[in-house]
């Protein structure tokens, strides 16, 4: 990894326990400025629970969750908030879709603003210049992120309606909508048609190459993982298996006896 | 000291009738996750039920326990066909709905049963008629726990031991359990799901009606209102112990009836309901998933 | 030809069913009291012919049902033509201005009792305004809402007794006081799940009267308190007639503003973080949407409106006491919010109307009311989820693209 590139998210042996269950165990991983990192395994690796400790949804039992925001003081993320993550920088999609969906398409990436803007219950009764500015300005950049991803013609649909890649894909604009500088996406082209798929790498490719923020994927599509990452975490039985550039993983030894063995259990 | 037991049984003897009623709460909550809120017309039913067999035969000159038995008999008989009715009516197409419905359901079929119990009979109280002799053997201790208390306890200690039977040593109770812990697993290895949700509303309902008779021998007076608070107070039982675990449910009931009759003893008894709800809430805070509940993590 | 005759022995069947069932409450009436036994064999015939009839109906609605959440599955949403009509700015405006010109002279045309009757119908459109912010928007289910109602009536009265405060003094109180409360509850039930929300607010509820039964020296207990002062109108004495129109137009006043107010939360930054709390708290939360202010804000704004309700309430009866409070006023409004439909500020206006005014004109059956209540929460929910008038949709506009797009 070039030495020179920021670091931006360093996890350091997170474990995290259920019960007796260790679903992940000892995880140390790093993205740095400009990655596409992925982050890959068999079912049930413990990869979406990766997520989920370093957004705050579960506080992980033990291991260090470190920020590096650039040009700010570093941060640690244990114990905070998913609402205060979301804040510092990280934003999410959500393995098992979970839109709003019964709001507009247009409604979803706008809750996505609402971390970055600030008008309160009074000047919302009042509804004075200030306010319906701010609201123009949540609705035009929402909408400029929904042509982005490729919805706006979905703007004023109910979320429910729209077909299951437009759904995938509205979780990413409202991910972005957060002005995240570290995107998570939990298997974003999961049930989708290869057509959707290749749209959605090249859409992840254009969101990297603007350069405003890191990405960092499960994917279970091994051709969009290697087509599209440049740097790959496996993990199997919640342990960090093998890392780094997508060459050396597919020759990995200890890798392909993981997929493999998946695929006689099937 | 014989203050303090009188209240110690005095309480056991409440908490024991939460503690039925509860269980229906908690076994229903446990397959499917919905606050049974017409759980308490369901107890109401059962003693409307039993105070008409009852009544209908003192009025025809019959009397004694014997009479009790028969009036429960009928009363859980009837109790189980309205729990049935009712999650099959009310329950069973909401089924995959988001959850605020069901649990609305809930409360419009309790105001239903309410109402239609008050418009079919009366909004009086009614007498129950005495059915409990006071026994002989019970004279020495009488000042401290009676005879129609002893009957309490020993009825709701049989009453449990058979369901504990039912449920960890039939193969009904095994597809009870596994449809507990996981409702699509259970499908898959062939248990008929609706049929075990419609026996768990039937048990359920069965020992609410227990419970029902119980009270109205006990209290001696039966009125289209009482399943209200006895529902929400054995729901509270329920939450205590931790909802959705069967031990729990008695424990539950055991502690909120020690709570109700101590803190009605020795502070003042005009605020009773509000001890219980206080308890609930400093519960919930301090352990949302209650006393023997386990704490689990949503799944995302 | 055999489905028609498998669908009457289904009908026999629960027919004989429910016969069984309602048996022993619906024939036989036993008065223990003075040892009467009453058999009304009648009932059977009704309860045997009813059920019949219903279950046909219940399952061709049950059908209809199905059809319909499969096309909604297919993608086809299906839009009435009212829903795009109310969606239609224009339309809104026009009708709300005719709405407003038969509101004003409604006392002018009418004699002091409908006023009375309407101005409880608009008390409970406030009630139902407010509480659907908790329950619609938020999704906070809510069974104690009328203790905020108590709060306000209380505040007034208390005020009024002690210290002569009058109506407008008390009203922005009122709604503050039933803000406090609302947040005071909201605190300690912030990391509850919905479930257990319901029966906690119902315990709060039931707290709030029996203190109020108990704790004489505020509340002067069950009996209540009397000759709380009506609404002042600059300090000359109205007459019944003419203090019922007064507290009449007030009350529109008071409408207008709640559904100018609520409005306006809904379509803000704070109503649409409710909305998506309500839809997906996890998603909410992860969006960076703090749960913990937003619930609060929910039960704070929802309790206002009761509280400020309950002033007026007070100054109206000029008499209150506990029993005004009970589970049943709770279920009521709810019933309003659900059967209106969650959310939807029209709706709700409608459906307090619709469960206010329809047992006060058919008197006749007023005692089937809370029956009738709490059947309509059962069937709403099974075959109208969405309420009377579902969830519109709020458009944008937007300068992203050259024309504004309305329909997809
Ligand atoms: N909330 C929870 N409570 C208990 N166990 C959990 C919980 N969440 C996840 N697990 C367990 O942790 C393990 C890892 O699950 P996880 O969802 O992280 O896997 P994954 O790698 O994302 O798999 P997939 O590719 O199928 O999404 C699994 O065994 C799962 O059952
Ligand atoms: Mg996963």
């Amino acid at each position: 990894m070039a030495e020179n590139k920021h670091k931006l998210l360093e996890v350091k042996r997170l474990t995290m326990d259920f019960g007796g269950l260790r679903a992940v165990d000892s995880v140390t991983l790093e993205v740095y400025e400009g990655d596409i990192a992925a982050l890959i395994g068999p079912n049930g690796a413990g990869k979406t629970t990766f997520f989920n400790c370093i957004t705050g949804i579960y506080n992980p039992t033990k291991g260090d969750i470190l920020l590096h925001p650039k040009g700010l003081k570093t941060r640690r993320l244990n114990g905070l908030k998913p609402n205060k993550v979301t804040e510092m920088g990280l934003a999410r999609t959500f393995q098992n879709i979970r839109l709003f969906p019964d709001m507009t398409v247009l409604e979803n990436v706008m809750i996505g603003r609402h971390c970055r803007t600030n008008s309160g219950i009074f000047r919302a009764i009042v509804r004075g210049r200030g306010v319906r500015e701010e609201e123009q300005q949540i609705i035009e950049s929402s909408y400029q992120l929904l042509e982005k991803v490729g919805l706006a013609k979905f703007a004023n649909e109910f979320s429910k309606n729209l077909p299951y890649g437009a759904q995938r894909r509205l979780e990413i604009a409202r991910a972005m909508a957060t002005e995240p500088f570290l995107l998570l996406l939990d298997e974003p082209a999961a049930g989708m048609n290869p057509q959707e798929t290749t749209d959605l790498e090249q859409l992840i490719c254009k969101i990297s190459a603007e350069g405003e923020m890191a990405i960092l994927l499960i994917e279970h599509d091994m051709k969009l993982v290697m087509n599209i990452s440049n740097s790959i975490y496996v993990m199997e039985y919640g342990k960090k298996i093998a890392e780094g550039a997508p060459r050396e993983i597919k020759d990995n030894p200890k890798v392909i006896e993981a997929y493999l063995g998946e695929e006689t259990d099937a | 000291m014989e203050y303090f037991l009188e209240l110690f049984f005095g309480g056991l003897t409440r908490g024991s009738i939460y503690a039925l009623i509860a269980l229906g709460y908690t076994m229903v909550y446990g397959i499917i996750q919905l606050i049974n809120f017409a759980h308490g017309e369901i107890y109401m039913i059962g003693a409307f039920v039993a105070l008409i067999v009852a009544g209908v035969c003192t009025i025809y000159g019959l009397s004694g326990v014997s009479i009790l038995i028969l009036a429960g008999i009928i009363a859980v008989i009837y109790a189980s066909a309205y729990g049935y009715t009712l999650e099959k009516i009310a329950y069973r197409p909401l089924r995959g709905a988001p959850r605020l419905s069901p649990l609305i359901s809930a409360i419009g079929m309790s105001i239903f049963l309410q109402n239609y119990v008050l418009l079919a009979q009366t909004s009086d109280f009614l007498p129950f008629p005495r059915l409990i002799p006071d026994f002989a053997f019970m004279e020495p201790v009488a000042h401290i726990i009676g005879s129609p208390e002893l009957v309490i306890l020993v009825t709701t200690f049989i009453t449990m031991i058979l369901l504990t039977l039912l449920i960890k040593k039939t193969r009904v109770g095994k597809a009870m359990r596994a449809t507990q812990q996981d409702m699509n697993m259970a499908r898959l290895v062939g248990i008929n799901v609706d049929r075990i949700i419609s026996l768990t509303f039937v048990i359920g309902s069965a020992l609410a009606a227990i419970g029902g008779v119980l009270v109205a021998s006990y209290i001696g007076q039966v009125n289209f209102y009482i399943g209200f608070l006895a529902g929400v107070k054995a729901f509270t039982a329920a939450v205590l112990g931790g909802i959705g675990s069967i031990p729990g449910a008695v424990l539950g009931g055991l502690v909120l009836g020690w709570a109700e009759s101590f803190a009605a003893g020795y502070i003042s008894s005009a605020y009773e309901d509000v001890f219980t709800f206080g308890l609930l809430v400093v519960i919930l805070i301090l352990r949302p998933a209650g006393i023997l509940g386990k704490a689990s993590k949503q799944k995302v | 030809m055999t489905d028609m005759l498998q669908n009457f022995k289904k009908s026999i069947l629960v027919s004989i069913w429910f016969v069984f069932l309602t048996f022993p409450l619906m024939v036989v009436r036993v008065n223990t009291m003075n040892q009467v036994v009453v058999w009304r064999w009648t009932n059977l015939v009704w309860v045997a012919i009813g059920s019949f009839v219903l279950s046909y109906l219940w399952r061709y609605m049950l059908a209809r049902q199905q059809v319909r959440k499969k096309v909604a599955d297919e993608g086809g949403e299906i839009r009435s033509k009212t829903q795009l009509l109310l969606e239609d700015m224009s339309f809104r405006y026009k009708a709300m201005g005719i709405i407003l010109l038969a509101a004003l002279v409604f006392p002018l045309v009418f004699d002091t009792y409908q006023s009375t009757i309407m101005i409880s119908a608009l008390i409970y459109v406030v009630l139902g305004l407010g509480l659907n912010i908790t329950v619609g928007l938020a999704g906070l289910l809510d069974l104690g809402y009328v203790a905020f109602f108590g709060v306000g009536a209380y505040s007034y009265a208390l005020l009024n007794h002690h210290f002569d405060l009058g109506f407008w003094i008390s009203l922005p109180i009122g709604g503050f006081l039933g803000c406090l409360f609302g947040v005071l509850l909201g605190f300690p039930i912030l990391r509850l799940r919905g479930d257990y929300l319901a029966i906690v607010t119902l315990g709060f509820g039931m707290i709030f009267k029996v203190v109020m039964e108990n704790w004489d020296s505020l509340s002067f207990g069950p009996s209540g308190i009397a000759n709380i002062d009506k609404p002042g109108f600059f300090g000359i004495d109205l007459n019944l007639a003419n203090s019922t129109i007064y507290i009449y137009y007030i009350m529109i006043g008071m409408v207008i503003f709640t559904i100018l107010v609520t409005t306006r939360l809904r379509n803000s930054r704070i109503g649409r973080a409710w909305i998506a709390m309500r839809e997906d708290e996890i998603a909410c939360v992860a969006m960076g949407i703090d749960i913990a202010r937003t619930k609060l804000s929910a039960y704070a704004l929802g309790a206002f409106w009761a509280g400020m309700v309950g002033v007026l309430f007070a100054s109206k009866t000029t008499f209150i006491n506990p029993a005004s409070f009970t589970f049943m006023e709770s279920a009521i409004i709810l019933s309003i919010v659900v059967l209106g439909g969650m959310g939807s500020i029209l709706g709700v206006i409608i459906g307090a109307f619709f469960l206010i005014l329809l047992p006060e004109y058919m008197r006749a059956f007023s005692e089937y009311r809370m029956l009738a209540f709490g059947a309509a929460m059962v069937l709403m929910m099974i075959f109208r989820p969405q309420g009377i008038i579902s969830n519109l949709r709020q458009t944008y506009e937007y300068k992203g693209s050259k024309e504004k797009i309305n329909n997809g």
